[in-house]
């Protein structure tokens, strides 16, 4: 079967005083039709940059994206920008991280949606604003009318997030974009949003790419799991394998840092020391080098490549290390 | 909304080589230079009025000329001659000779050189809007300081005395103290000004845009005043005086440098308009506003009359506002005059 | 909602006591400022200038001078002229609003339209070729004196190219009423329009241009870009919408100078008998109860259009309805 959504070879640089610097640097992966897809990384590990390049949202001029992003077998990269216009929103919609500046001021909730709906289809106004409804409803926004009626600063967080993905959801969109969508709501809102995103799957036959940094939202939510680390993938799987047996340091550090929602607690949180380091200031080899406790000589010349078929991770240590490796880490 | 303006800028002290590195800012831009250079040209050339008047005018510009002659295309002139109309009547000044010498723009009514009064009264013009711009400047940053920084019923008063003075039309309360204070000048007992000083527009001018300033420095202030820095600063116990040298002053006067040009040619324009409704600068001095004051009569006949000192008002006032421009990418690009 | 409005009403009447109070006091008050040498006129005997001031009431105490000044604009309205003894000036400046309101309505029309059309273009081409030009053009609007754009405009369409067919079909300078002559009245107004509008062009402009630039920075705007608007309908229907209420907050309080009399430089050059030419007049012959009504007059309109943005930018952007 033919992935809904394939990249290959990705790369986002941006021109600076000081050269050319990349954010994301060959990124490849592939989504088929209603998997969900759950993207990790620390904040400038280039995850965000990574999906706002599928539909050309990144907005600065000294931008340069190079690769092959092909969605429904079509290229994206130097698509003309009417074609492109019309998948935004339609075939492909994004949700973003905070709700409460992601919805124009002046204009009510309804207006959003309804306007959504009418780029896209040849609704009549009367129409599309019916359907704004029905969907605020969909995504339990209790007294969707009232609440279509509504401006956005009236709304609480939790209530504009669901406004957001109703939106979002309005046209029917093959693939799901959702940058960070819980990351500034209360914890008790997050878990209705995430049970929210699941079910789009089932109502709306959506695939989902969930960018996120906490390995919890993904645990939860997403079929696979894709880790970046400072612009590159360093390790992908079926998310129940990744949990089951994390192949690479710098996910193990991850894991090791995440509080256990559920099953033994851990006596102390591991951290990982050091901090990413800076976009030009990359080591020429595995970016995870300076702060990785397993460090190697071929580690050094040039970063490890992605290997593995249906497991793939970008590290060196061999597989019967492994178990010993990650003990010392998680284990401490 | 100055308030939010204000608090709304990224709260830090200026960080060391901030002046040096707004100044090598600055210098990158071409058109905020050239307005320099182009400010220090005008400045020079009004300085040279009285040479100018000596050397090349050959004439005292402020005395009137009716029955004098000039030489033109080696035939002597009447400098006030007969009009060009059928009957002749009425008189005509001089037109321009467009070259370096006596009456290179012509004559006004009186049969004065436009020309050497031009750069007297852009001297007149650039002291006056200079002068002002400091008198506001240096009250404004007062006001605004103590209100933003005391707060309590220091800022009650001066807010209120502030908003007052806001809601009051700026031109008319400009127009009304002029038209009071240009017959008798003003006399407080130890504060004196002759109503023919440049010390009364000055000071009209100077206090009436205060406002405008103040507002803003007090926001910013207060703005300071709730910062994590100023708070530490008090935390650990420094003295007021410390904080406001060290930590507030420095700021303000950012935000001051930035506001200069553009209160200069705001009170250059005002300058203009009393002294062209002939209740700023008082004759025999001439400033610009008066000198297209004098042209409107001419207006149809010798409009270079009036052509001219408002060119310099454009030319000026342009410069200043770009100078402004600059200034304000360099220091601070979100600082606004105006709300 | 009722309870601001009523807030904001005291409080505007408390503006404008506190203006009548300054504006008495530099008219009356004011060290040096003799009103009934004023009057008397210059090098009078102490007798006459002593029966001036008994005649115009000028040596009773000033509280007592204020209040029957108040009185006499606004509950008798007879005051009448120092100058033109008898002449009433309350009704003259009645008069002379409707010539204020027609220059300044058609300016502002005319102001508007234009510099949207000219910030939307300047933030749409930003940092173009084009943005560059109109903001050249839009500072040399601001550099410009309005009295000396109106004396150069009378040079041109009076003067030197009233011959041609250019400038044949403007009439000679004054105001024709509108009931008299619709296509007069809007003749004789298109060139004041035009001189007065040039300045707030720059103006509005310059201001729409920086509000458009920082809301197109916005989240908001990625959003609407993700829902697939082209970016000509992201800019006029999302940022235009909210980038607008800096200009309404600024179109206010300027309308509301310029209707109280900040026209008076364009009314004067252009022969225009309004308010400010009034004002303009009473400079000239030191008329002080005729300055005094314009000023007042000036005054209530400032103030009270201070209070109507307030109130309508509640009613145009739903943000600040909330902030109350």
């Amino acid at each position: 079967m033919n992935p809904l959504l394939e990249i290959v070879d990705l790369a986002v640089s941006f021109r600076t005083s000081n050269g050319l610097i990349r954010a994301v640097d060959g990124v490849s992966f592939s989504i088929a039709e209603r998997e969900i897809l759950g993207i990790v990384g620390e904040s400038g590990s280039g995850k965000s940059l990574t999906v706002l390049a599928i539909l050309d949202l990144i907005g600065d001029p000294n931008a340069v994206v190079t690769g092959s992003i092909r969605f429904r077998g079509i290229e994206l990269i130097g698509q003309k920008p009417e074609t492109l216009r019309r998948l935004r929103g339609g075939a492909i919609a994004m949700i973003f991280q905070d709700p409460m500046t992601a919805l124009t001021p002046v204009f009510t909730i309804g207006a959003q949606i309804s306007e959504q709906i009418r780029i896209h289809t040849d609704l009549s106004r009367h129409a599309a604003q019916a359907r704004a409804v029905e969907l605020l409803d969909a995504v339990g926004l209790p007294d969707p009318h009232r609440a279509a009626a509504r401006y956005p600063q009236e709304l609480s967080g939790g209530q504009r997030q669901r406004a957001v993905i109703a939106m979002a959801l309005s046209c029917n969109p093959a693939l799901l974009l959702a940058d960070e969508p819980t990351t500034a709501l209360d914890v008790t809102v997050q878990a209705q949003i995430l049970e929210l995103i699941r079910k789009l799957r089932d109502d709306f036959n959506s695939a989902v790419i969930l960018i996120t940094h906490n390995l919890g939202v993904v645990a939860e939510t997403a079929d696979r799991v894709a880790v970046m680390y400072s612009g590159r993938i360093v390790e992908t799987a079926d998310t129940g394998a990744l949990f089951a047996d994390p192949h690479h340091p710098y996910t193990w550090g991850l894991l090791g840092s995440m509080p256990a929602l559920d099953g033994i607690r851990r006596p102390r949180l591991t951290t990982i020391p050091g901090l990413p380091p800076a976009l030009d200031r990359r080591p020429q080899g595995c970016a995870f080098s300076p702060r990785c406790g397993f460090v190697r000589p071929e580690c050094l010349p040039a970063p490890p490549c992605l290997t593995g078929t249906m497991h793939q991770a970008a590290c060196v240590i061999a597989d019967h290390e492994r178990a010993a490796a990650r003990n010392q880490v998680l284990a401490a | 909304m100055s308030e939010v303006s204000a608090t709304e800028r990224d709260i830090a002290p200026p960080a060391p080589g901030y002046w040096a590195m707004a100044g090598r800012k600055l210098l990158r831009d071409r058109a905020a230079m050239i307005s320099l250079a182009v400010l220090v040209i005008i400045a020079l050339l009004c300085a040279a009025a009285p040479w100018y008047a000596a050397h090349i005018a050959h004439t005292n510009p402020f005395r009137s000329n009716l029955s004098g002659t000039v030489m033109r295309h080696g035939k002597p002139v009447e400098v006030l001659g007969a009009a060009n109309n059928p009957l002749h009547l009425g008189i005509e000044p001089i037109g321009p000779s467009w070259r370096l010498g006596p009456y290179m723009l012509g004559a006004d009514q009186q049969g004065r050189d436009v020309a050497a009064r031009l750069l007297y009264g852009g001297g007149n013009s650039l002291i006056i809007s200079f002068a002002a711009a400091a008198v506001c400047l240096v009250l404004a940053a007062i006001t605004g300081i103590l209100a933003g920084f005391f707060g309590g019923w220091v800022d009650r008063v001066i807010s209120w005395l502030l908003d007052a003075l806001w809601a009051f039309p700026v031109f008319l309360l400009a127009i009304s103290l002029s038209v009071v204070l240009i017959a008798h000048g003003i006399d407080l007992g130890l504060f004196r000004l002759d109503a023919s000083s440049l010390a009364l527009p000055i000071t009209i001018i100077g206090v009436i845009y205060v406002p405008y300033v103040a507002r803003p420095v007090r926001g910013l202030v207060m703005g300071l005043r709730q910062s994590d820095y100023v708070l530490a600063a008090i935390g650990i116990g420094a003295p007021a005086w410390r904080i406001l040298w060290f930590d507030i002053l420095p700021n303000v006067i950012s935000a001051l440098v930035v506001f200069a040009p553009l209160i200069i040619a705001l009170d250059l324009l005002t300058e203009a308009a009393l002294s062209f409704l002939s209740i700023g600068v008082q004759p025999p001095a001439a400033s610009w506003g008066t000198i297209i004051h004098d042209g409107e009569s001419l207006i149809y006949t010798r409009p270079m009359v009036a052509i001219a000192p408002g060119l310099a008002i454009v030319i000026t006032v342009l410069a200043l506002n770009i100078l402004g421009d600059g200034l304000r990418d360099a220091l601070d690009p979100r600082a606004k005059l105006r709300n | 909602m009722a309870s601001t409005i009523i807030r904001r009403l005291v409080h505007m009447v408390a503006v404008l006591f506190g203006i009548s109070v300054l504006v008495f006091l530099i008219f009356f008050a004011t060290p040096g400022a003799n009103p009934a040498e004023r009057i008397a006129g210059k090098n009078a005997s102490p007798q006459t200038v002593a029966r001036v001031e008994r005649q115009f009431g000028l040596n009773r105490p000033l509280p007592i001078q204020y209040a029957l000044m108040m009185k006499k604009i606004f509950i008798t309205r007879n005051l009448t002229s120092y100058v033109n003894l008898g002449e009433k000036v309350v009704p003259q400046v009645f008069k002379a609003a409707p010539i204020t309101l027609s220059l300044v309505a058609g300016a502002a029309i005319i102001w508007i339209v234009v510099a949207i059309a000219i910030g939307a273009v300047a933030a749409a081409f930003r940092n173009s070729w084009i943005d560059r030009l109109l903001m050249v053009l839009s500072l040399i609007g601001i550099s410009m004196p309005v009295f000396w754009v109106g004396t150069m405009a009378n040079l041109f369409t009076q003067g030197i190219w009233h011959h041609t067919w250019l400038f044949s079909w403007v009439p000679p300078l004054g105001y024709v009423d509108f009931s008299k002559s619709p296509v007069l009245w809007f003749k004789s107004l298109l060139i004041p329009w035009i001189t007065l509008a040039i300045l707030y062009i720059g103006l509005y402009a310059r201001v729409l241009r920086a509000a458009l630039i920082e809301t197109m920075q916005e989240d908001f705007i990625r959003t609407a870009r993700a829902k697939g608007l082209s970016e000509r309908q992201v800019l006029l229907r999302h940022a235009l919408r909210c980038s607008l209420v800096s200009v309404v907050t600024l179109f206010g309080l300027d309308f509301g100078v310029l209707v109280g009399g900040g026209a008076l430089l364009t009314e004067v050059v252009f022969g225009l008998q309004g308010v400010g030419y009034l004002t303009y007049q009473a400079l000239e012959t030191l008329d002080l109860p005729m300055i005094m009504a314009t000023v007042i007059y000036a005054s209530v309109f400032v103030v009270v259009s201070n209070a109507v943005v307030d109130i309508v930018y509640a009613a145009f952007d739903p943000r600040m309805r909330l902030r109350r």
